[in-house]
């Protein structure tokens, strides 16, 4: 049987130099040149929408990298300033535009600790809100799959991953009215309860995503060119997972557990019964692996929320906070009043700050709000987790080849609209 | 179950925050509660990354989670910097908060400490204008270099200046079309607070402007379209 030999990438300058031996090497700096200089993106196709990376390289070796991010700035926390609480919930669905109905949950929650009532809200908005969320890390987590498969040249799964997608997307119309930018949490509630017919419809679904994920795995997991180009590239050690804050399943892929839904229970988290996976070597095919599990779990924990789901109003029952019902506010005079206030001025929150965390599919999705009182915070800072995650390139990035940026990238599955904000 | 295991945690939070009070008794002041969040203010910032280190070291707040800032404009000092500090090991998060002046507008860096704090704090410099001292690239991260303004802060319009760079997108403000137009009780009304609202007079020379066009159109036509010119109001 043949002998296997591990290939080693050295410098390139330390190689020629061995083989030319040392006394001819002094002068052979030059004759290598400077280092090469290679701007990636910000459209390019494994940037995944804007990101712009200067890369510095030593022949196909990065030495050097520094990401440059911004180009989807919008300023949302400056708009966030200027409008009332309900007004900003459409800007939410733009910030990870791949699960917008988790970016509303996740905002409709914290403005909720801020009033004070995120624990009073009726059952059946929390089980639905989970629904939400779930669904939204499923579609996000098919996404990143597709897309990390269609980055390493496999074009059958990102097909087939968006098929699942366009099911997620046709869920959310008949729930929300649109497919994509979403905006289906209200301050206190939700814009409107499930339509008839919408749980057989999301089961149906569940039980075709299950068969499609299987599928996918067939396709990648054991893939021998996937496997070669995803093992052991982009290795993120615990201290560095820690010490760069990230989150999502990019910290939970070092082998750390860590998920708010379990360290911090909010909606009914603690009434379902899911696990949370966890990676062991932290490089790009864990994260890949771990993103397939936490679909799997998805589904169940949507499965236990359909099960579950209580009946009762969706909405708190303060009509100083959600809007009241129509009829009334056209036959009573409170009602007319509470509903032009809420309009007009925004649910009238109290002074104080408070900072939620919320497990989106991409990770640690943060509100701080700072109020001084009245329908507008005085500042809105949106803890974005890709943005946090990508601040790790510069560490993470030197040492690989320019090929592996693909993989690394895709891995990390970022949405630059949040990242930028 | 899961009350008794956040009652747990309050507890063990208020320990830590007492532990970090007890450290720097005459720096830090009462922690402050609110929704289950604790607030301790650091009265100095220069010593910010000192408390950090000490935090981070000594009780276990190995995750920053989140640095922002706050533009109390009008309020002396005008800047607060906020710091959002977590536990990986025992999962309690605290807040420090931190104030700084408008004419200094600095403070050292904790990136010394939390290498994540790099990011966060080339946006608050970016978008405050706060610089961080000691940290190893304190660049622009969202708006592009040589960018004039600080756009977080209150007294940056909402709709943006025109900046000194011809050819640059962006250089004129964008079009607002009428809004923001949330109303504050007791505050100012929307034409007062964003100068770049549409003006019914400018509304009404445009529309005189267009009626003009069709007035051409009229001419060459023979028949009449749309309604008469309108009265600029004041």
């Amino acid at each position: 049987m043949a002998e296997v030999k591990d290939i080693q990438f050295r410098e390139p300058v330390a190689r020629t130099a061995e083989a030319l031996g040392s006394e001819r090497a002094a002068g052979l700096e030059e004759l290598h040149g400077d280092k090469m200089v290679l701007n990636m993106g910000p459209s390019h196709p494994s940037t995944h929408g804007v990101l712009r990376i200067i890369l510095e390289l030593d022949g196909e070796i990065i030495t050097k990298a520094t990401p440059d991010v911004g180009y989807l700035h919008r300023g949302d926390e400056k708009i966030a300033e200027n409008m009332t609480y309900t007004q900003f919930i459409p800007y939410t669905d733009r910030l990870d535009y791949i699960a917008p109905l988790a970016n509303n949950v996740a905002y409709a929650l914290a403005v909720e600790k801020l009033l004070g009532i995120d624990k009073q809200l009726p059952p059946r908005c929390q089980y639905i809100r989970v629904i939400c969320c779930e669904l939204a890390r499923i579609s996000s987590h098919l996404l990143g799959i597709g897309a990390l498969a269609i980055d390493l040249g496999a074009m059958t799964v990102f097909l087939l991953t968006f098929t699942e997608r366009e099911k997620i997307y046709n869920l959310c119309e008949s729930l929300t009215g649109a497919r994509f930018t979403t905006s289906y949490t209200r301050i206190g509630g939700l814009s409107r309860d499930l339509p008839p017919g919408w749980v057989e419809q999301c089961r149906k679904f569940l039980e075709e995503v299950v068969v499609n994920i299987d599928e996918t795995e067939t396709l990648l997991t054991r893939n021998r060119i996937f496997v070669d180009r995803t093992q052991g590239v982009g290795v993120i050690t615990k201290e560095d997972a820690i010490d760069y804050g990230l989150s999502g399943p990019n910290f939970r892929g070092c082998g750390l557990e860590h998920d708010l839904r379990k360290t911090q229970p909010y909606l009914v988290y603690d009434q379902l019964e899911f696990d949370v996976p966890v990676g062991t070597m932290g490089d790009s095919y864990d994260r890949y692996l771990l993103r397939v599990e936490e679909t799997r779990q998805s589904v169940k924990i949507v499965h236990q929320c359909l099960d579950k789901l209580p009946g009762g109003p969706v909405n708190v029952p303060d009509t100083k906070i959600v809007l009241p019902p129509k009829d009334r506010v056209l036959t009573r005079m409170e009602e007319l009043i509470h509903h032009f206030i809420n309009v007009t001025q925004g649910v009238n929150a109290p002074p104080g700050e408070i900072y939620f965390g919320h497990e989106n599919p991409k990770g640690e999705l943060g509100f701080y709000i700072y109020s001084k009182g009245g329908g507008t915070p005085h500042r809105l800072k949106i803890r974005a987790p890709s943005f946090v995650n990508l601040s790790i390139l510069p560490k993470l990035l030197p040492g690989h080849m320019v090929s592996d940026v693909v993989a690394i990238l895709g891995s990390f599955d970022f949405v630059m609209g949040e990242c930028d904000r | 179950m899961a009350q008794s295991e956040t009652k747990g945690n309050a507890q063990r939070t208020a320990e830590l925050a007492r532990r970090v009070r007890d450290r720097f008794p005459e720096l830090l002041s009462e922690p402050q509660e609110f929704r289950g969040e604790l607030t301790l203010k650091v009265a100095d910032a220069e010593r910010i990354p000192e408390v950090c280190g000490f935090a981070k070291k000594e009780l276990g707040f190995d995750y920053l989670v989140d640095i922002s800032s706050i533009d109390n404009y009008g309020d002396d000092p005008r800047f607060t910097i906020v710091y959002h500090l977590y536990g990986y090991g025992h999962l309690c998060s605290l807040r420090l908060k931190t104030d700084v002046g408008e004419e200094k507008a600095e403070l050292p860096t904790v990136t010394t400490v939390w290498r994540t704090a790099d990011w966060h704090e080339r946006e608050i410099y970016d978008m405050m204008g706060v610089r961080f001292r000691g940290h190893p690239d304190l660049r622009r991260i969202l708006m592009w270099e040589g960018y004039p303004y600080f756009p977080l802060r209150k007294d940056f319009p909402l709709a943006g200046k025109p900046t000194q760079l011809p050819e640059v997108a962006f250089t004129e403000p964008a079009p607002m079309a009428g809004g923001p137009f949330v109303t504050i009780s007791g505050g100012k009304d929307t034409i007062a607070r964003e100068p770049r609202v549409r003006i019914p007079q400018t509304d009404a020379l445009e529309t005189n402007a267009r009626l003009e066009r069709r007035r051409d159109i009229k001419d060459a036509h023979g028949k009449a379209c749309g309604p008469g010119p309108i009265e600029p109001r004041n």
